[in-house]
């Protein structure tokens, strides 16, 4: 468990102040995927590197596992760290070692006898699918393998955490895939809690569990991925999560329509209820889906659908209590002409 | 008649060459043995870096500076008390050494630091991540990172001591450059001026393609 208490992280130069990490205070239970989002500047990397301490935190604490890393000395700061791996979006691998010598590097510095470090080594590369990629160099890796190997580097004293700072910004959207999947397998079959910075929203719907959306320094919302998407409260967060769930339809469109334009969203099990069949045989109205889709977060279902209503007014207004009322997400797009 | 004056040269250049040679090899060995870990540490005690000291690195820094602001042959002629102290003599190309390596460390020192300074911080910092050692992070990442540019600043250094290696002269320490000096410029004797200049050119081209076939040969990149 990640425990941050009233972080503060303050940069002062000589002319100025810049605040990075303005009293954060959060929680990250064991083996939950947990994402950081926010726009350039709002401090997600700075959180992120305190939790190593890579950044020494101004003030407060950052407990992991019991441990006030704030409070260690340099050695016990180091042994702390061999279980808390980390990986980067320009993966920071040394160029002029191999892929074998830069994963064994932090078998070394875990001081594991040669023998260990070979086996571990090519378990770990046969782990992230690059076992023959064994003495090859940096230079001679795509992106996506580059990567890999940061992962096995950051698994190979195996960690109870891994922290990752835009991890797959810099890949293209397949290899952010492949490599997105790996984290996940990473989490479920080891247990290791992730911690992950990204500003695409997609990839927090398809791996994180919860989280915490910054501004300004500040986490000004957080929750479970799926509370989040389906009631964001923020206006931050909801311009973020548009991003994902693009639902406009046309000008062109809306002003043909003669109809009352409502879009409805169904959470949870809901998606799986007839409601929209149930409001069409009990109200004298008809219902035409202009726009539809479902989409998978967490494994549980959010359907969004822009229907046009048309008949008879008041039966529109009562068809649209009874939709209101079953699944608590209607909005009138554009009442009847 | 060229000819003759070339031949009745020979030993006296041989000797020179031999000369410049040896004052070359123990400056230069001293530049590295003592400039390189001086370089590593006004590398990792800067600002931000996982053995931050600005005493220490300020300290370095000055002395380093002072040293390489004074002109050779003034350091040459004040470091005569200290080379009379290691050496036990004053004149000769074992007491020429002295200074030239006084003048190399902080030299290559620099050049070492500046190379240094070229690895990405990033690299860097995810060996403190993997918490590694300064050490292991010194010995497996900075130096391995920094190798075709220390490489090159050894050639660097070999050149700059082969060309300072002239001013030895002023305390007798011989050498090629010094022969060049009492002969050729004041005896007016241009065949041994000529003959000199040839060798020292050949000399640093020599030295500038094996150093840069080396620094290619250790880039693993
Ligand atoms: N080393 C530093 N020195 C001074 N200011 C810094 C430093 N690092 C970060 N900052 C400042 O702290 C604030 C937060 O930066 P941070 O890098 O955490 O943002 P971020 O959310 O990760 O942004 P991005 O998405 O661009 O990576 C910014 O205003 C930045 O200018
Ligand atoms: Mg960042």
């Amino acid at each position: 468990m990640i425990e941050v208490k009233n972080l503060v992280k303050v940069y002062s130069s000589k002319k100025n102040k810049v605040i990075g990490v303005d009293n954060v205070s959060l929680t990250i239970k064991n083996g939950e995927i947990f994402g950081i989002v926010g726009y350039s500047g709002a401090g997600k990397s700075t959180l992120l590197r305190c939790l190593n301490l890579l950044e020494r935190p101004t003030s407060g604490q950052v407990i992991i596992d019991g441990v006030d890393l704030t409070t260690l000395n340099d050695k016990e700061l180091r042994q702390a760290r061999l279980k808390i791996g980390m990986i980067f979006q320009h993966f920071h691998l040394v160029s002029s070692k191999t892929v074998f010598e830069n994963v064994a590097f932090a078998l070394k510095a875990a001081k594991k006898s040669k023998d260990e470090i070979e086996k571990r080594v090519n378990e770990l590369l046969e782990m992230v699918g690059l076992a023959d990629k064994r003495d090859a160099y940096p230079s001679q890796l795509s992106g996506g393998q580059k990567q890999r190997v940061g992962i096995a580097r950051a698994l190979a004293n195996e960690p109870t955490v891994l922290l990752c700072d835009e991890a797959t910004s810099a890949l293209d959207p397949s290899t952010t895939k492949s490599i997105l999947a790996l984290l996940k397998k990473i989490n479920r079959e080891l247990g290791i809690t992730i911690v992950l910075i990204t500003h695409e929203m997609e990839v927090v719907k398809d791996i994180c569990d919860r989280i915490a959306v910054m501004q300004d320094g500040k986490v000004i919302e957080l929750g479970t991925v799926y509370d989040i998407f389906t009631n964001p409260k923020e206006e931050l967060t909801k311009s973020f999560i548009n991003s994902v769930l693009q639902f406009e339809l046309p000008d062109h469109l809306l002003k043909k329509r003669t109809g009352t334009i409502v879009k409805i969203q169904f959470k949870g099990e809901i998606a799986e209820e007839t409601v929209v069949s149930d409001m069409l045989q009990t109200f004298n109205v008809k219902g035409n889906i202009l726009h539809g889709k479902i989409e998978y977060i967490q494994d549980m279902p959010l359907g969004i659908f822009i229907m046009e209503l048309t008949g008879d007014p008041d039966e529109i207004e009562r068809a649209i209590d009874y939709i209101s009322l079953r699944t608590n997400g209607l909005e009138v797009i554009a009442s009847a002409a | 008649m060229l000819l003759n004056s070339l031949m009745n040269l020979v030993p006296e250049l041989n000797k020179a060459f031999l000369e410049t040679l040896y004052m070359v090899a123990i400056s230069l060995s001293v530049a590295i043995i003592a400039g390189l870990p001086l370089g590593i540490l006004l590398f990792v005690t800067d600002r931000g870096l996982f053995l931050e000291n600005t005493t220490v690195k300020s300290v370095l820094g000055f002395i380093v500076n002072m040293i390489r602001s004074i002109p050779f042959v003034i350091l040459l002629v004040g470091l005569l008390p200290l080379t009379k102290l290691i050496t036990g003599t004053t004149i000769g190309p074992t007491a020429a050494s002295v200074s030239l390596s006084v003048a190399a460390i902080p030299f290559f020192a620099r050049i070492v630091e500046t190379s240094l300074r070229e690895i990405d911080k990033g690299v860097i910092e995810a060996a403190v991540a993997v918490g590694a050692t300064p050490w292991m992070i010194i010995k497996d990442v900075l130096l391995p990172e920094a190798r075709p540019g220390i490489m090159h600043g050894i050639t660097i250094t070999t050149i700059s001591l082969v060309s300072y290696s002239a001013m030895a002269g002023i305390v007798g320490g011989g050498g090629i450059g010094d022969l060049a000096i009492r002969f050729g410029y004041y005896r007016y004797d241009n065949t041994v001026m000529i003959t000199t200049i040839v060798i020292l050119i050949c000399l640093v081209q020599i030295i500038q393609f094996a150093g840069d076939r080396i620094a290619r040969l250790v880039d693993k990149r």
